[in-house]
């Protein structure tokens, strides 16, 4: 086993390897047996130990499900719309109309891209301010015809760059954190990869805040913590054990609602049963929040945010 | 959020800065001259020479603002708690001691109560020596009773932001500061109060991504950084030299994020004036 701790999952690729070579050969199945036993449980102890720093690695997976490929398991009807009505069409947030379980709803997330080509049209997740334009364009939309919006956050952050700067970056952030706090119908977020600071808040204020096991959610990427706060890029791992970013961590700090299993080797490892786990929680919250009438509803999302922070009085 | 601080880090209590340095004579940061650091203290702390903004601390704002000097202190008493048992190179909550008995117990911003122009008001006033005016659980609470209590008492705010960002010590409970607040100021302006904005070198990071940027008005001093993302992230972002001016307040107003330039001069007269255009007085 490598000392190398970002190649934690060397085990679990050297048994799967070992495994596909007996089966091409003429193996004894029960010593197959034994192998895919023993699989099952280094997966299993490698992914309930993951450090903070691993799980970063784990929800920045490039094969770990994205927004679309979740819509794809869990929504009907997905139809997508573009561009924010004033500048242009930001493809780093997806935004449209689907149905859940039958209902329809709007549906709104990060999107990263898969290969060079997809992640430079992408712009690896990191979205512009047309993009969170453009996404509250959408949640008004859902407000008008009374549709639940579900959120899928999944970005390092968003877009440092001129042109973002000069469109007003902070303030379309910032209006969608005011509009988003007050609309009139059920918003329900998923945080299933990286929860990258105000890029990721700006479509994830909700009801109901979901994360997945080994997605994080931080106020800083770890790297960026650590070359300020350590003055090394390199105490990334220091900085993500610091600023506790891990689903378990998010969820005692009264931020997330709930953590949502992940397959044994990860999201990545099985997307479609990633999106089977999730889904349950989906129609939970539906169905919970739909009963909830207005002004409660904005009321208790007002309280939700309301009670985040803690302080210590003098 | 908190990139800009990978320029302007949250300076430890020995820093040189902008604040009027000690001694008799002030060396000016921008034209470099000398001046007589009695004529700066006169002038609003603005050099007399070339109208360069001297950075105020908390105290100075609210005293250049409030009449007769007259405030109130509004929630005095909250202190940051370490929530997350944070040590990086040292202890946060050593970090804090420090700052309280070098700064105040104010932690990065004082919100007060009183009158301008005769208008009962609430300010939230912003100290960048605490920690580079980073956001926690504190400043989010403190701005929050201060937005809830304008809703009871139906007085306008005014929020004067000097921050490099989100407080990185406080993690995830610093970014839900920006969520805490904006829902608050969804809440002013549905019961139709005033909300001016008040932006002075620098505003950064998440405090622009939330009240910073919502304001009815927006009000910078002139030359002050304000964005987003820190210029040495965007420059490492996009390997070039970002062009003079970039992210000052003369090249927001130019994008249209920025009602008005003031001087600091002006900055009372004109926030009385809007208080009572905006409430028919
Ligand atoms: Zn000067």
């Amino acid at each position: 086993m490598s000392a190398d701790p970002s190649q934690f999952d060397e085990p679990i690729i050297a048994l799967r390897r070992q495994i596909d070579e007996l089966s091409a050969g003429e193996a004894d199945p029960a010593q197959i047996e034994e192998l895919q036993r023993k699989l099952t449980k280094v997966t299993k102890e490698i992914y309930s130990n993951l450090t903070p720093w691993q799980k970063t690695l784990v929800a920045r997976h490039p094969q770990r499900p994205y927004t679309l490929d979740f819509i794809g398991f869990l929504f009907e009807d997905w139809t997508e719309v573009h561009g924010d009505r004033k500048f242009a069409d930001d493809a780093a947030i997806v935004a449209g109309f689907a149905r859940f379980r039958g209902t329809p709803c709007a549906v709104i997330g990060h999107q990263k891209g898969r290969n060079t080509k997809e992640k430079i049209i992408r712009n690896f997740g990191q979205p512009k301010p047309e993009g969170f334009r453009k996404a509250l364009r959408i949640m008004q939309l859902a407000e008008k015809f009374k549709l639940p919006i579900f959120t899928f956050v999944d970005t390092q952050g968003a877009y440092p760059g001129v042109g973002a700067e000069e469109r007003g970056q902070a303030e379309a952030i910032a209006v969608n954190l005011r509009e988003m706090a007050a609309l009139k119908v059920p918003i329900i977020v998923s945080v299933v990869g990286e929860g990258g600071s105000g890029g990721a808040l700006g479509i994830a204020v909700g009801d109901r805040i979901l994360m997945l096991e080994h997605a994080i959610y931080s106020v800083i990427s770890p790297e960026g913590c650590a070359a300020i706060l350590w003055k090394n890029a390199t105490a990334a791992a220091d900085a993500a054990a610091a600023m506790k970013i891990t689903a378990r961590d998010i969820k005692r700090l009264g931020i997330v609602d709930e953590i949502v299993p992940e397959p044994p080797g990860g999201a990545h490892s099985d997307p479609p049963k990633s999106a089977e786990l999730l889904a349950p929680y989906l129609e939970r919250a539906l169905h919970d929040l739909q009963k909830l009438k207005l002004p409660m509803l904005v009321e208790e999302r007002y309280k939700k945010f309301r009670r985040m922070g803690a302080f210590e009085k003098a | 959020m908190a990139w800009f601080q990978k320029e302007k880090k949250p300076k430890e209590p020995t820093e040189k800065q902008v604040a009027i340095p000690e001694g008799l004579w002030v060396k000016c940061e921008e034209c470099k001259a000398a001046v007589y650091r009695k004529e700066v203290e006169q002038n609003f702390n603005v050099c007399p020479k070339c109208g360069y903004h001297f950075r105020l601390n908390a105290r100075e704002r609210l005293d250049l603002l409030y009449d007769d000097q007259a405030y109130k202190e509004l929630a005095s008493n909250i202190r940051s708690g370490d929530p997350l048992d944070f040590r990086d190179t040292k202890r946060y909550r050593d970090r804090l001691k420090v700052y309280e008995q070098r700064v105040g117990k104010g932690d990065a911003v004082i919100c007060a109560e009183g009158k301008i122009d005769g208008i009962h008001v609430v300010i939230c006033a912003m100290e960048y020596n605490f920690m580079g005016g980073s956001m926690g659980s504190v400043v989010g609470e403190k701005i929050t009773l201060a937005v809830e209590r304008c809703i009871d008492r139906k007085e306008p705010l005014i929020i004067v932001s000097c921050s490099g960002g989100a407080r990185m010590q406080e993690g995830i409970l610093s970014l839900m500061q920006m969520a805490k607040i904006s829902a608050a100021l969804a809440r002013l302006s549905e019961a139709g109060l005033p909300f001016i904005s008040v932006l002075t070198d620098p505003t950064t990071g998440g405090v622009t991504a939330s009240y910073a940027m919502l304001g009815d008005l927006h009000i910078a001093e002139p030359k002050a950084l304000i964005g987003f993302a820190g210029p040495r992230v965007i420059e490492q972002t996009i390997r070039q030299t970002l062009p003079e001016g970039f992210q000052r307040a003369e090249f927001l107003m130019e994008h249209g994020m920025i009602d008005l330039i003031t001087a600091r001069a002006d900055m009372k007269p004109t926030i009385g004036r809007f208080l009572r255009f905006f409430l028919n007085k």
